[in-house]
């Protein structure tokens, strides 16, 4: 009974002293802006980022990779804080445009025709000439904000569409379990992906 | 020569860890979801099974048997394979990132999971001497490794073909795996001839 009780409390005594070593012998030095950066991130791990946790994340902020308003559950404050540790500016924190489709609207009281914002538009939505007016054709635009930082005036805005018969969109289900059909269409769209 | 031959394949096919002996279930079903994990698991649990193997040997030889407490044979065999893995974790992490990076995560998941501490206890079991242990434990892992990888290319098509609602998921996985182990039983007896 002693012995046995003897014999591993010696055995675990004597890996974990090699254990400890271990760790300081080959201690892995990271480098610590990460992990001041980490420190200030929530660990929530939601990656709402788009990177696969908080670390990565820390890891592309201190590389220069990402901005630093991609952490919705840190929220303002967290913007706040990184600003501060990297003297930074501070960005707002970035809203999921994704779901507001928006088309642009030059005001043409202010627009002066300097065709700077034809020129930036890549679906050619914008109609006008040199000196004169110019116009966006609703039905073109994109909402992309392309034509937005050329114009020296400023006389575009970004005007949300408004929903209407003709753009409705069914919404498509969040909760495939009973609806095989859209399982079976959405299989089709992953088997033509990888195609 | 021929009886190493014999270990090896009778681990690998005849008596499959997972397959025959239900060992090891956890990451067969849990890291089969992905290729690539899979093969991760696969490459750490052969590492560890083949290190566990040998550490435990010699605790059992060298501490257990003269001290004549063989009874903590578990405990003692838990606590040196995680200790053992751990520290190949470190130095893994210190000397080469590479290899951290595709073994790293995985090695604190396999630390004694159920085919580690198994394939330890099956050495003492059966009287393998050191080396014989490590082929044993190597073996465990490949036959462990080859079920892995092969499952885990059947979940990613099976993924993408036309399965009834009520056997998406699981259901239809636990049936391959039944399906797999059936084939692998075609083995059975196939090492007496050799």
């Amino acid at each position: 009974m002693l012995d046995a009780v003897i014999a591993l409390t010696i055995l675990a005594a004597f890996f974990g002293l090699i254990l400890g070593l271990a760790s300081v012998i080959f201690k892995v030095e990271s480098n610590p802006v990460v992990d001041q950066i980490d420190n200030l991130l929530p660990q929530t791990q939601c990656t709402q980022c788009t990177y696969a946790g908080c670390r990565p994340y820390a890891e592309a902020i201190a590389k220069g990779e990402a901005p630093i308003n991609l952490c919705p559950p840190g929220g303002e404050a967290t913007i706040q804080a990184l600003a501060d540790l990297l003297d930074v500016e501070v960005l707002e924190a970035k809203e999921d445009k994704s779901q507001e489709v928006t088309v642009a609207v030059i005001d043409e009281q202010n627009c002066i025709g300097c065709t700077l914002c034809i020129q930036a538009c890549p679906v050619d939505a914008i109609l006008g000439t040199s000196k004169m007016m110019h116009t966006v054709i609703a039905a073109e635009c994109t909402g992309c904000d392309l034509c937005l930082p050329p114009c020296p005036v400023d006389c575009i805005d970004m005007v949300p569409v408004q929903t209407t018969p003709s753009n409705w969109k069914w919404q498509e289900p969040q909760n495939d379990i009973n609806l095989p059909a859209y399982a079976a269409l959405k299989q089709i769209n992953v088997v033509e992906e990888r195609v | 020569m021929s009886d190493y031959l014999l270990i090896l394949v009778s681990t690998i096919l005849v008596n499959n860890f997972v397959l025959v002996k239900f060992l090891g279930l956890c990451p067969f079903m849990g890291s089969s979801r992905k290729l690539e994990v899979a093969m991760g698991m696969s490459l750490a649990t052969t590492f560890v099974l083949t290190l566990a193997s040998a550490a435990s040997y010699i605790i059992n030889t060298y501490i257990l048997i003269p001290l004549e407490v063989e009874f903590l044979r578990t405990i003692a065999f838990i606590l040196v394979i995680a200790a053992v893995v751990n520290f190949t974790e470190m130095v893994v992490h210190k000397t080469s990132p590479m290899l951290y990076q595709v073994l790293g995560m995985f090695l604190p998941l396999i630390t004694t999971n159920c085919a580690v501490l198994g394939v330890a206890l099956l050495n003492v079991q059966t009287g393998y001497n050191l080396f014989e242990s490590m082929i044993f434990g190597f073996g465990a892992a490949v036959g462990f490794s080859m079920v892995l990888v092969l499952f885990a290319a059947l979940r990613e098509r099976i993924n993408v073909s036309d399965v009834p609602v009520i056997f998406k998921g699981t259901p239809i996985a636990l049936i391959t795996a039944g399906i797999m182990s059936i084939a692998f039983l075609g083995f059975t007896g196939l090492d007496k001839g050799l």
